[in-house]
C-alpha cells in the first residue's frame, strides 16, 4: 500500500511542528523517519494515523483520500513508544481487541479470532505469554505484544512510533534485526519514528531525515551518509569535523589562510567546511591542506583515533581525526591534513 | 485519611512497576532479594526511642477514643437504651420509613448524576486540553468550598417563590422547593465533586495512549470508553461513589434549607434525627442516627478494600 503526503502543515499555536512537508512512501517499503526531538517525525506519524489533524494538506493511503476517514477507519497498524497495552486484559484479549471490535457483520467467531491470535502470538514468538498481564511482561516483550496487536487488524501500513526508544541497548539491536526480518516476511509498507540514526541506517530501506518540522534529504541510508544534502545532515548523521570557512570567488579560506581545496561550487560568504573523520587523510607535513600538531592518540580496533590541534588561525582549534593504524601517529608529531571528500554549506546565522 | 492521599498512592506504585518488569520476567522474588529487601528496609534509619514511639501511640489512640469511637459507642448505647424491641418500633414507624424511603430515593439520583456528571467531567479535564480548564478544576470545587447551608439557599433564591423561576413554577404547578425535586437538587450540588475528585487524578496519570490505541485498532468510541476507559478507571470510580453516597445520605444543611421539614414527607433521615432529638425522643432519635453510623461504618470498610485495589495499581495478583 503506498502512502503519500502533500503540503502537510500542522502548528501548535504559533510553533510550526510541520511545515509544508511532501513524503511519497511505495509499496513494501520500510522507511525510517529520522530528527532530533522536535524536528515534527512523531506528528506526521499521527497525522498518516489519523492520531492528529494537519491543519493542510493531504494524505492519501493507497491512492484513497486517509482525511475522510478517523483514525479507527484508516486501517493502520500503530505501535507506540510506551506500548500502550491495555494493563487491565491479558497478552491474548490485548491481540484479540481488534478483531473484537469489528463491526458485528464483518467480525469472526470466536474460534477463527483464537486462531489469528495464536497465529501473531508465534509469529512474535510470544504464545507462551498469552495468559499474563502486561505488567508482567519485559519491555521487549511488551513492544513485540504491540507490535502483534498491531498486526492483528491486518493494517494497510504499519506506523511505528519511537519503536524501540525505551528499551535497553542490547534488546534494541536484537529487537531491530527482528523487525527487518518481519518486514521481509510480512511486506507491508511500514514507517517508523527514530532519534538515533544508527537505527534509522541499519534497519531502513530509505531514510528520510526531518529538522524543525521540515523534510531536509530523502534518500537511502547510503545516499544520506556519503551525500547529505544540507549542513545539518551531515552533522546530524555520521561523526563530522566542522570547519569555519570564508568562500570568495572560487578559494576557500579557513582563518584568514587560504586552503588547499575547490570550492566545489560553493557560494560565496561564511561557510562551514564538513568532512568526515575517516575522511581526513594524514601526510607528513607540509603536503596537505591544514597543518597540526597531534595531541592525543587512542588505538583500538582498526582505526586510531587522533586529536590534533590545527595551527594558524587565531585559537587552537582541535579536531578529531580517524585514521587507518598503517603509520602509528606519535603524540607531539606534527602532520598535514587533506581531506579526501568534504562538503561546503553556507553557515547559517 | 482523605480522599487525595488515597488516589496518590496509586501512581506511584504504577511506576514503581514498570522498571521491575524489565529485570525479572514475572519470576516471584527469591529468597535472596527478599533478604536483601529485609536488609535495607527503610524502618532500621527511622525507628524512634521505645518511650517516644509509646508516648505517641498511646496519645493517638487517646484521641481516637474520645473523638471518634465513644461517640459511635453512645449512638448505639443510646438506640438500644429502651431495648431492642423499641429500637425496632421506632425504626418502623411511617414517619421513620418515609425518611428511609427518601434518603435511599435522593441518594439513588445523585449518585447516579453525579456518577455521569463526573466521569464526564473528569474524562474532559484529563484527555482534552481546552482553555479555561483549570477554572473548570476550580469550579468543580465549589460545593466543597462553600457551607452547605449557602448552597441550599442559592436554590430558594432560583426556584423560591420569590425567587427567578418561583413564579413560571407556580403558574405550571411543578413543586421543586419543598419537595423531592430540591432536596435531589441540593444533594447533587453538595456530592458533585465527588466522583470528579476520585477520577481526575486516575485518569492524568493514565494518559490517552491506551484509548489512541483502541482507536487505532478500530474501535468506536463507545468500545473504547466501555473496553478501556472505564475498566481502567473501575476501582476510583467505585470509590468516588462510594464517598458520594456517604455524603448523600448524611448531608444535613443543604437539604435542611430546602427540605421545608413536612414530617412523612420531606424529611430526610437526617433531618428526622434532629427533629426527634429536639422533641426529647432519644430511643427514635438515636435508632436513626446508628442506620447512618452504620453506613459510615460499612462505607468506611468498603473504602478500605477499593483503596487496596487502587494501590495494587489494578494489576491482578493472580496468575
Amino acid at each position: 500500500m503506498t502512502i503519500e503526503v502533500k503540503n502537510i502543515v500542522k502548528k501548535f499555536g504559533a510553533f510550526a511542528a510541520l511545515d509544508n512537508v511532501d513524503l511519497k512512501v511505495g509499496d513494501g517499503e520500510l522507511l525510517a523517519l529520522l530528527g532530533p526531538s522536535g524536528s515534527g517525525k512523531t506528528t506526521l506519524l499521527r497525522i498518516i494515523a489519523g492520531l492528529d489533524w494537519p491543519d493542510a494538506g493531504e494524505v492519501s493511503i493507497g491512492g484513497e483520500d486517509a482525511l475522510a476517514r478517523g483514525a479507527s477507519e484508516r486501517q493502520v497498524g500503530f505501535v507506540f513508544q510506551h506500548y500502550a497495552l491495555f494493563r487491565h486484559m491479558t497478552v491474548f484479549e490485548n491481540v484479540a481487541f481488534g478483531l473484537r471490535v469489528q463491526p458485528r457483520a464483518i467480525r469472526k467467531d470466536e474460534a477463527t479470532i483464537r486462531a489469528r491470535v495464536k497465529e501473531l502470538l508465534d509469529l512474535v514468538q510470544l504464545d507462551w505469554l498469552a495468559n499474563r498481564y502486561p505488567s508482567q511482561l519485559s519491555g521487549g516483550q511488551r513492544q513485540r505484544i504491540a507490535l502483534a496487536r498491531a498486526l492483528a487488524i491486518e493494517p494497510r501500513i504499519l506506523l511505528l512510533d519511537e519503536p524501540f526508544g525505551a528499551l535497553d541497548a542490547k534488546v534494541r539491536k536484537e529487537l531491530r534485526r527482528w523487525l527487518r526480518s518481519l518486514h521481509s516476511e510480512i511486506h507491508v509498507t511500514s514507517i517508523f519514528v527514530t532519534h538515533d540514526q544508527e537505527e534509522a541506517l541499519e534497519v531502513a530501506n530509505r531514510v528520510v531525515v526531518m529538522d524543525k518540522g521540515r523534510i531536509e534529504q530523502i534518500g537511502t541510508p547510503g545516499d544520506v551518509y556519503d551525500n547529505p544534502a544540507t549542513a545539518f545532515v551531515h552533522g546530524f548523521i555520521g561523526e563530522s569535523i566542522v570547519l569555519p570557512v570564508d568562500v570568495s570567488g572560487g578559494s576557500v579560506r579557513l582563518g584568514g589562510r587560504p586552503l588547499n581545496i575547490a570550492a566545489n561550487g560553493a557560494a560565496s560568504g561564511a561557510s562551514n567546511l564538513f568532512v568526515r573523520r575517516h575522511d581526513m587523510q594524514i601526510g607528513p607535513a607540509g603536503s596537505g591542506a591544514l597543518e597540526g600538531a597531534v595531541r592525543h592518540v587512542r588505538s583500538f580496533g582498526p582505526i586510531q583515533r587522533a586529536e590534533v590541534a590545527l595551527s594558524g588561525g587565531e585559537g587552537k582549534t582541535v579536531i578529531e581525526i580517524d585514521a587507518p593504524r598503517d603509520r602509528e601517529l606519535r603524540a607531539g608529531e606534527t602532520v598535514s591534513l587533506q581531506p579526501r571528500r568534504y562538503r561546503i554549506f553556507a553557515a547559517q546565522r | 485519611m482523605t480522599m487525595q492521599s488515597g488516589l496518590a498512592t496509586s501512581p506511584t506504585q504504577l511506576r514503581v512497576y514498570a522498571p521491575t518488569a524489565d529485570l525479572d520476567v514475572a519470576s516471584p522474588p527469591s529468597r535472596e532479594q527478599e533478604r536483601a529487601r529485609a536488609i535495607v528496609s527503610p524502618r532500621d534509619s527511622r525507628t524512634e526511642p521505645g518511650p517516644v514511639r509509646f508516648v505517641i501511640i498511646a496519645l493517638a489512640l487517646t484521641f481516637l477514643t474520645v473523638f471518634v469511637v465513644l461517640p459511635l459507642v453512645v449512638v448505639f448505647a443510646q438506640a438500644f437504651s429502651k431495648g431492642i424491641s423499641s429500637y425496632v418500633a421506632a425504626l418502623t414507624e411511617p414517619e421513620a420509613l418515609s425518611a428511609i424511603r427518601l434518603t435511599l430515593l435522593v441518594a439513588a439520583i445523585s449518585v447516579g448524576l453525579n456518577l455521569v456528571f463526573g466521569v464526564i467531567a473528569a474524562w474532559a479535564i484529563a484527555k482534552f486540553d481546552f482553555r479555561g480548564k483549570t477554572f473548570l478544576i476550580t469550579l468543580i470545587d465549589l460545593p466543597f468550598s462553600v457551607s452547605p447551608v449557602i448552597s441550599g439557599l442559592v436554590f430558594v433564591l432560583l426556584f423560591g417563590a420569590q425567587g427567578y423561576f418561583g413564579p413560571w413554577l407556580q403558574a405550571h404547578n411543578i413543586h421543586v422547593l419543598f419537595a423531592v425535586p430540591g432536596i435531589a437538587l441540593a444533594t447533587v450540588f453538595v456530592t458533585f465533586p465527588f466522583v470528579a475528585r476520585a477520577l481526575i487524578p486516575l485518569m492524568q496519570e493514565q494518559g490517552t495512549q491506551e484509548e489512541e490505541a483502541a482507536i487505532s485498532l478500530g474501535a468506536s468510541g463507545l468500545q473504547t470508553f466501555f473496553r478501556v476507559t472505564l475498566p481502567n478507571i473501575k476501582w476510583g470510580l467505585l470509590y468516588g461513589v462510594l464517598l458520594c453516597n456517604a455524603r448523600a445520605m448524611g448531608e444535613f444543611g443543604a437539604v435542611s434549607v430546602v427540605s421545608g421539614h413536612i414530617r412523612g414527607e420531606t424529611n430526610t433521615m437526617p433531618l428526622l434525627v434532629e427533629i426527634l432529638y429536639n422533641e426529647y425522643q432519644f430511643v427514635a432519635s438515636f435508632a436513626i442516627a446508628s442506620l447512618l453510623a452504620m453506613l459510615a461504618l460499612i462505607t468506611l470498610v468498603v473504602k478500605t478494600v477499593l483503596e487496596r485495589r487502587l494501590d495494587e495499581g489494578q494489576i491482578p495478583s493472580d496468575d
